[in-house]
């Protein structure tokens, strides 16, 4: 570790980030409430296109809660487990909360108003009798997935191949509105603390250390008391300042260690890595409850909503049941974002699934959201690039974007862009800046597709003519044996057949 | 009089030096033209400019023998990346090299191939692979989609598919 970390309440300033009104108070009246079973569970199989499950239940199965009903293929031995006990109606593609309107295909649980366990789901020995990889497939079969919304299997996360000397466990929920992670360490700083003890079992590091903001005094009060109760060595809680977006995994890292992840490395080039605490209380709650991942914690808040609050609800289940908990719609024309108001989506629907990613709905009136506004052209102020946490000069990016240059995006580094909207908030010119890189970080993709195959296509043409050429060379030389001696040979043939010379003739 | 064959001398020294540094560098600077215009050719090798492939294309193009709107597989954007390069005038595709299509991929219907490894030679980027009297199959990563396959198959057995747009 080449900087020390920062414990003290006085934290570094970051130079970037833009401070954002928080609307926090509003969720949290009051602590995690368990929301209701719900009726009917949806649970997607291609959250992401990146990780396919294959379900291995068909329709018509009935099912337990906890048991696993789907499998991702590989080594890893990820699987997907029942949130309900039920029976299972369909398999079919289902529209899901994610960016992109993107359809998953779902697998359907009716519930029948009971909860019964899987077998499987018994509280698992003492952690620490187990070893490493032992730790590791448990954490793959019990479904468990980053949190903190990019869905990223814990299991093979902890899989590292280099040596981790540091286990950053990530509550600083930077954006406004979701208050999840914070309820958690406010109601159960002992899960957090637990499961990080087991994922530095996992990781076979040391030294962990829980990231609150310092906007959250309460959370970090919490977590020290229980960690006095505790004898797990080497956890320790760090205060970062709060503003948008120190929660960001590369920008924690920097705030925490002064380091900065290579663009396209991961935090294990560091010997980091970063998980969210909802996933640590999520692996505590396997090993002392014998809980697979089957439920999260949900903000949900917003004016149009009856009772704000977190609530921990079923994998699955829909957002109209969960909004039915909160005490329901407090106005007709409310709409649905799923994530905070930086980096969520609209909603076009309460019928989409809860699923692992996500942390906060917020129910809005039409006063609460800005409408958008008409955009201007750039007047190159360069506040967007002040504020960049990637330290881009989304001013550049723009024009580039414009032109449809992807040589010029990739020059700039697009691909560093990690979406936190804080150029588009800053923008006085109202300019949608990151909704255009989203876009030309998907072109980038294509494009460095087709400079990959141009560059192949060049050399397997060049070898192509080499080949070519080379064998148009052996024909000339076959042949060619000198005229002098095929005037002989022709001679001698002449003259052992002992016939007269046809020049004769 | 020994000062001016000294200098004289010198001047000689310096000529010679500075003729053959300028035949050296211009054969080197024109191969460097050559190969940023290759770069900016689609490498689909499918001759429709005339030429055999893209690099004899760009050398045509430096030697000022081709204009730089003959690549239909580049389309409108890449006769702009030319024009940018060599600051020529941007000139809309002469379309009778061919229309810009989208991005297409041979397939061999295997029940029809006859195994007569004509195809086998005329692909320019080594994309077929089969052996007489043996099924031929297209490289899915290699195919350009350049056509060429096409017209030395006695069976008629390629097809032109849109390529998928991950693969």
């Amino acid at each position: 570790m080449s900087a020390p970390l920062s414990y003290d309440p006085q934290p570094p300033r970051p130079a970037w980030g833009v401070r954002v009104e928080p609307h926090k108070a509003l969720s949290m009246g009051q602590g995690i409430r368990i929301a209701p079973l719900p009726r009917q569970v949806r649970v997607p199989l291609d959250l992401t296109a990146m990780r396919v499950a294959e379900a291995i239940v068909a329709p018509g199965d009935s099912i337990l809660t906890g048991q696993v009903i789907a499998r991702f293929p590989g080594p890893g031995g990820n699987a997907i487990c029942a949130p309900v006990t039920g029976r299972v109606r369909d398999i079919a593609p289902c529209p899901v909360p994610v960016a992109g309107n993107y359809q998953a295909r779902c697998i359907s649980i009716d519930t029948a108003g009971e909860d019964r366990w899987s077998e499987d789901c018994k509280p698992l020995e003492p952690a620490g009798s187990l070893s490493r990889e032992n730790l590791q497939a448990r954490i793959a079969r019990a479904g468990i997935v980053g949190l903190g919304g990019a869905l990223f299997p814990t299991a093979d996360k902890l899989r590292t191949r280099t040596p981790v000397n540091l286990l950053i466990l990530n509550g600083a929920e930077c954006e406004p509105y979701i208050t999840c992670d914070e309820m958690l360490m406010r109601d159960r700083p002992e899960r957090v603390i637990h499961g990080a003890a087991i994922m530095l079992r996992a990781l076979g590091a040391r030294q962990a250390v829980i990231a609150v903001e310092s906007d959250m005094p309460e959370a970090r009060l919490a977590l020290k008391a229980a960690l006095a109760e505790t004898d797990e060595p080497g956890i320790g809680v760090a205060v970062v300042t709060a503003k948008y977006p120190a929660g960001g995994e590369r920008q924690l890292i920097e705030l925490l260690t002064g380091q900065e992840v290579p663009l396209g490395g991961l935090p294990g080039d560091l010997g980091i890595v970063c998980q969210n605490v909802a996933t640590a209380a999520a692996v505590s709650d396997l090993f002392r409850q014998g809980r697979p991942l089957i439920s999260r914690i949900v903000t949900v808040t917003g004016n149009g909503i009856g009772q704000p609050g977190n609530f921990e609800v079923r994998l699955g289940t829909p957002l109209r049941e969960l909004i039915a908990a909160a005490g329901g719609y407090a106005q007709p024309d409310c709409q649905l974002y799923m994530g905070g108001p930086m980096m969520g989506i609209a909603l076009d629907s309460d019928e989409l699934p809860v699923t692992e990613a996500s942390n906060c709905l917020i129910v809005s009136t039409p006063e609460e959201m800005a409408a958008p506004r008409p955009e201007f052209p750039c007047i190159r102020c360069g506040e967007c690039s002040r504020v960049c946490p990637a330290r881009l000069m989304p001013q550049d990016l723009l024009i580039a974007c414009m032109a449809g240059d992807a040589e010029r995006q990739a020059a700039l580094q697009v691909d560093a862009c990690i979406e936190c909207g804080c150029c588009d908030y800053v923008c006085p010119s109202q300019i949608a800046l990151t909704a255009r890189f989203v876009q030309a970080k998907a072109q980038q993709r294509h494009w460095r597709l087709d400079q990959a195959r141009a560059a192949e296509a060049r050399e397997r043409s060049d070898a192509h003519a080499r080949r070519q050429a080379e064998r148009a060379a052996q024909y000339a030389d076959g042949p060619k044996a000198d005229p002098a001696s095929g005037e002989q040979a022709m001679k001698d043939l002449m003259a052992r057949l002992g016939q007269r010379d046809p020049t004769d003739d | 009089m020994l000062a001016v064959v000294v200098l004289a001398g010198l001047a000689g020294l310096a000529g010679a030096g500075l003729l053959f540094a300028a035949g050296r560098l211009r054969t080197d600077a024109t191969a460097q033209v050559v190969n940023q215009v290759d770069e900016l050719l689609p490498q689909s090798q499918c001759a429709q400019c005339g030429y055999p492939g893209c690099r004899p294309y760009a050398a045509a193009i430096v030697a000022g023998e081709a204009p730089i709107n003959r690549c239909a597989p580049g389309g409108d954007s890449t006769i702009q990346a030319l024009s940018h390069l060599l600051q020529r005038e941007a000139l809309p595709l002469d379309t009778r090299f061919g229309e810009h299509q989208p991005a297409q991929l041979a397939l061999i219907d295997e029940a029809l191939c006859i195994g007569c490894a004509r195809c086998l030679e005329v692909c320019p980027v080594d994309a077929i692979i089969g052996a007489p009297r043996f099924m031929h199959t297209v490289l899915q990563d290699a195919c350009t989609g350049c056509e060429l396959c096409l017209p030395p198959c006695p069976v008629d057995c390629i097809d032109l598919v849109p390529r998928p747009p991950d693969s």
